[in-house]
Formats: C-alpha cells, structure tokens, sequence
C-alpha cells in the first residue's frame, strides 16, 4: 500500500513494450494451456455447446473487468460495480416486465445510463472532494446495493414475466458466438484503442503512474478520473442487463460479491493493481482465465470445490510474476543497480 | 493503496492539524454513538431493554476482535482482506477436527489459533519478503483460504459440538446480560490499545504509515513489524473463528463471508485514514459500537435488515468527505484575507 512498485515509464520504450506483450501472452499461454490439458481429458470439453456456454460465463465478468481495468490504472479501485450491475439488472427486468414492448436497444441505453449515474457518484465524490476510491465505492456498495434491496423489497423477476425477445437475445449464437460475447469483443476493443492510441486515453496510464506529475503537467486529472468511474459505471451497467438477458430470473442478489472477483480477473490480467501499466485486453483475459478454471476442474476430476483455492494461487502466482518482471524492467532501464524495492 | 492523489496536507503543519481533527473525530463518533442510543430508547421499544444490548455485544464480537490489529496494520499503511476467510478456514478445520475425533476444546482451540499464525505469516511473507501490495495479496489469500475452507470442509456442516460449550461461549457476566466475552474483547482492545498509543512500537507505526522509507532509515524495522502484524491479525481472525463456530454451534465454510468489508468499513468510519498515519483504536471501537447498535436499532423500528446497508455505506462515504470538505473550507478561509488586502 505505502510503497508503489516500480511502475512503468509511459513512454513506449521497446523495453517495456516488450515487457507487456510478453505479460498478455502469458496469461493467453496459461489459458490455451488449462484448454489444451482439459481438451486431452476429455474431447466434450470443446464441444460447441461447452464452449458456448464458456464464451457466455465469460461475458459479463470480462465486461466488468474492463471498467475496472481503466479504473485501476488510473491508481484507483472501484468495488461498487457488483452493485451497480445488481441495480441495472433489476431495473431492466422492471423495465421490460411493465413495458414488455420496448426495444431492446432502449433497455441497454436505459441499463447502462442507469450505471453510469452510479459511476458519476463515485466519481464525482472522488474527484471532487479528494477522498479515496477504496473508501467511497466501498461506501456505494453498501448504499447501491440497499438501494436495490429496497425497491425489490424480496420480490422475483421470473423468464415468465420477460419479453421473448429479450431472453432470445441472451441465448443467441452468430457463427457459433454467443450474441452477449459479441458485446463484451466490442466494448473490449473499442476500450482497448481508446487505451492505446487516444490522448486522453494515454493520459490516464499517467495519472496512474504518478498523479501529482500529471496534475503539474497540466492533465486535468480529476476530470479524467471522473469519466473513468463513469465509464466503470456505464459498464457495470451494461453487464447487469446481460445478466437479466443471459439468467432470466433476477432478485436484488444479482452480482452480490462481484467486486473482488472482477478486482482479481484485472489483476491476474497484468493491470497492477497502483496502476499506470496493464491493458484491457489482459484484463479480459483474465476474467475469461478465471471463468475456464472453473469449468475445467470438474472435467480434470479434481473436485470443484478447489476453485476457489486454485483462482486465490492464480492471483498471488500473478501478481509474483509482475513484481519480477517490473524488478528486471527497471534493472534493464537504469543499467544496473537496482535494489528491487 | 489504490486511490486518487492522495489529500496531501501542507508540508509544515501536520502532525497538530491532523491530531486535532483525530481527536474531534472520535468525540464525533461516541457523540453519535450516544444519540443513537438515546434517541433508541426513547423511540424504539426494546432498545432500552438490556437484553437489545446482548444481541448487539454477540453480533459485534466477531468485528469488534478483527478491527483491533486491522486498525494497527491500516495505520502502516497496509490492509488484510483475507480476514473473514481465515475465519472460515478456522471454522473448516475446527468443524473437520471435531469429526474426525478431536474432543479436547483446549487442543481445538490452540490449533486453530497457531493456524491463523500460520494464515497471518503467510500474507506477511508475501508483503515484506517478495514486497508485494498488500491489496493485492490479500484479495489472493481472500479467494485462497476460502478456497481450502470448501476443500476441507466441502458444503457439509458440523454442527454436533456439546451443546454446553455453545451456552459456555455466550454465558452471560454472572449478574449482567452482558457475555462474558466481551473481556476478551476488551482485554485485546486494552493490549492493542497500549501497544498503539503507549510504546515506541506504537509511534513507529504511525511513522511508517506516513513515511515508510523514511521511518526505516531512521532504524525502525519496518518489514519485521507489518509481518507481526499480519501474524497477528491471522490469530485474532482465528480467535474470531472459534468464537463464531460455537457461537452458532456451526462450522461451514461460508462462516462469516463477506466480513471483511464490515471490518474495513468499521476501522474506516472509526477516523483511520487508508492512507495509513491517522487514526486511532477509541474511534474504532465507538464505530464498531455505533455500527453494531445502529443496525439492531433501526431493525427493532421495522427497517428491512437489507436497506441498513445504506445506513453503513452513507456513514462510510461521510467519515471522509465531512472532514475533507470541512479541511478545504478551512483552507478557503485561510487564504482569503490576503487575496481580498490585493484587490483595492
């Protein structure tokens, strides 16, 4: 917490250019591998329909998980969004249950404004009144979370009472692909360019690495951190209507307990975690890592309750990982001496 | 931690400024913590009865013990989410232990707390020896160690202990409806207490919470003492574990899921900055207490249980943005007078 690790220069140097193509790499190496091992066990675990619902198990976690990548990078957190999706989806099976005709895309853009009120919450309060990240989504999720508890007062959503339409959509496959993975391809990738190759989007892997030089180079850092919850926000938002397309049935439990899995997807996805390093796409990796893990298990015969364990080794074996090629980096850079902490 | 810019106050003044608003803050909190239970009592039915206060001594325990060394590691500037996990391992173990024939409640004991040692050491292992965030680490350990719970304990439950140790654990002080251990509980928060206010141990703590490279050129040992504390703070999670099994007469692996965040947001409204430097154990204790009556309270006034979390979220976002507004404003007057002398 007190001290940062090494992070690294924004600048694009080969170095640590290098660095990150070889970190994402690793985690695609560590799927492809869990796949490969869990496909010579037993060939069904790539039959179209596993690896459908695979794709679909994916989706919403790595939707959240890319909110929460651009959140983290910026050297902030964002714990609320498994409230915020709770929200959005018991607000969209509302929605659609009272007004079973309205177009889906109307429920979407509805679902995710409603998200990214919440992300302007957060945001607003961070960047406004100066106080921690931790302290105030932690906060929300207590408040976003009583709020849905509130208006559900115990009541059930049920496929019943949801338009056909809707529930097809979180079902459907193009090619193969699922309908709601196609979302999470497009926020994934338009996320990811705007990462890469927009200033402001450049700016926010500053602020991360060090936000008192990015104040004084004049990048207006509050206003960047704003949008990044507000993008966090709309995210979890979208994420939380399709839970309600994919499940179906909603209570106010939808996304209960999200926050830390989504954190953990982001970190064994190479973001760390005081920011200014790690993409998106490692970030999706990760979440569609973690999500593999746990269908692998029960076909590799090792008992599904040691998932959790296995996605807990996962994180530290991550997060050991990145410490030392951020060591190294930084021992390449200064040629030489560095004492590695 | 993972934050904005962090509130930096002015270079010269800090440590007054900061005491004073410390000392104000944790007035602040038993002040509220007093109107909470006058207004109760003279609002609610049953709040005034002591048997209210029974539920709610039982109900804070578990968090009352884990905010004490939680305090202690947030003021270095660390944080230990794995808390409630080992809480679970603790109940897993013991719950398995007891199946396979382990009767002595002295062994039982003993065992789980060298295992919650064992949990502590090895978060503080990651975070001084490897140098790893400590965040990070324990979101890890978190999924690990509830991970080993289900692995031990699968979704079974063990709840066949002697029913006298259950009426043991929450026997009441003899005279009082209080339970007994709640001297425990005050006996760790006198020890935490003295060790953070009283020694040099104490105020190293607050030195490497402000300046961690600082405090360790000036020969303060800086990684040995936050991996005691991890140690610590596994074996108090443990004691929790022991408390929460016979409490319930219950070991599941779920036992106290979620709790850390109740912990977290505690030692947070309790005045502890997540900076690390600022806070002290009085505060903490009046939030957990505050937090603990406020939620039996408003569910005795009909209040769904659920919606409380707004109660404890809205509480939480003020304890920082109150003193962060008030800090601004104060620094707003401050600067006025000199920019009005420029303008004729």
């Amino acid at each position: 917490m007190t001290a940062p690790a090494p992070t690294a220069p924004t600048e694009p140097t080969t170095a640590v250019h290098r660095v990150f193509v070889v970190r994402e790499l690793g985690i695609a190496l560590a799927l492809l591998l869990l796949v490969a091992v869990t496909f010579a066990t037993n060939t069904r675990f790539l039959s179209a329909q596993n690896v459908k619902d695979l794709l679909l198990g994916s989706t919403i976690l790595a939707i959240l998980a890319v909110g929460q990548a651009i959140v983290i990078i910026t050297r902030n957190v964002d714990l609320s969004v498994g409230s915020i999706l709770g929200l959005a989806a018991f607000a969209t099976g509302t929605m659609l249950q009272s007004a079973p005709g309205l177009p889906i895309p109307v429920a979407i853009v509805v679902g995710m404004a409603l998200g990214a009120a919440c992300g302007a919450v957060n945001g607003g309060l961070i960047a406004a009144a100066r106080v921690p990240a931790l302290v105030v989504t932690l906060g929300t999720l207590y408040v976003f979370r009583g709020i849905d508890y509130t208006w559900a007062t115990g009541r059930q959503i049920n496929a019943a009472d949801m338009p056909h339409g809707f529930l097809r959509m979180g079902n459907a496959s193009i090619l193969g692909v699922p309908v709601l993975a196609l979302f999470a391809v497009v926020v994934l990738v338009a996320a990811g360019l705007f990462l890469r190759s927009y200033r402001s989007g450049r700016e926010l892997y500053a602020i991360g690495s060090d936000p008192d030089a990015a104040r004084l180079y004049g990048i207006p850092v509050g206003r960047r951190v704003f949008w990044a919850f507000v993008t966090s926000g709309a995210l979890a938002g979208l994420a939380g209507v399709l839970h309600a397309a994919r499940f179906g049935t909603i209570d106010a439990n939808a996304g209960l307990g999200q926050e830390l899995n989504v954190v953990a997807a982001v970190v064994v996805g190479g973001v760390a975690i005081f920011g200014g390093s790690g993409s998106v796409y490692g970030a999706a990796l990760g979440a569609v890592l973690l999500t593999t893990i746990g269908s692998a298990l029960p076909v590799l015969g090792i008992n599904p309750f040691w998932q959790r364990a296995a996605v807990g080794a996962l994180i530290l074996a991550a997060i050991g990982l990145d410490r030392s090629l951020a060591v190294r980096m930084a021992r390449r850079l200064r040629g030489g001496s560095d004492r590695g902490r | 931690m993972a934050v904005e810019t962090p509130v930096r106050e002015p270079a010269s003044p800090p440590r007054p400024t900061a005491r004073g608003l410390l000392g104000s803050w944790d007035l602040l909190v038993l002040v509220a913590l007093v109107l909470v239970v006058i207004v109760g009592t003279l609002t609610i039915d049953g709040v005034g009865n002591p048997r209210f206060y029974r539920f709610v001594v039982l109900e804070a325990i578990p968090i009352a013990l884990i905010a004490l060394p939680m305090t202690l590691i947030v003021i270095t500037g660390e944080i230990d989410l794995s808390v409630a996990s080992t809480v679970g391992l603790t109940c897993s173990v013991m719950g398995q232990l007891w199946q396979s024939g382990l009767t002595s409640l002295p062994a039982l004991i003993a065992i789980s707390l060298l295992l919650g040692a064992v949990l502590g050491a090895v978060n503080g292992v990651f975070v001084t020896v490897f140098g790893l965030p400590s965040l990070a680490v324990t979101i890890g350990t978190l999924a690990l160690y509830r991970g080993l719970a289900y692995v031990v304990l699968g979704d079974r439950a063990v709840a066949d202990y002697p029913a006298r140790w259950t009426r043991d654990m929450i026997a009441p002080i003899p005279g009082t409806v209080i339970p007994w251990f709640v001297l425990v509980v005050a006996v760790l928060a006198v020890l935490f207490g003295v060790l953070l206010h009283a020694t040099p141990i104490g105020r190293g703590l607050y030195a490497i919470g402000n300046n961690a490279e600082a405090s360790a050129y000036s020969g303060i040992a800086v990684m040995r003492t936050k991996f005691w504390l991890f140690v610590a703070t596994g074996v108090v999670s443990a004691l929790a574990g022991v408390f929460w099994t016979f409490r319930f007469a219950s070991a599941r692996a779920d036992n106290a899921d979620g709790l850390e965040l109740s912990v977290v947001a505690a030692v947070l409204l309790g005045g502890v900055s997540i900076f690390g430097g600022r806070g002290g154990l009085l505060g903490v204790v009046a939030a957990v207490a505050l937090l603990g009556t406020l939620r039996n309270a408003l569910q005795l006034a009909d209040v769904p249980a659920n919606a409380l979390t707004i109660v404890t979220g809205t509480l939480l976002i003020a304890s920082v943005v109150g003193p962060n507004v008030v800090r601004m404003a104060r620094g707003r007057l401050r600067r006025r007078p000199p920019e009005e002398r420029t303008q004729p």
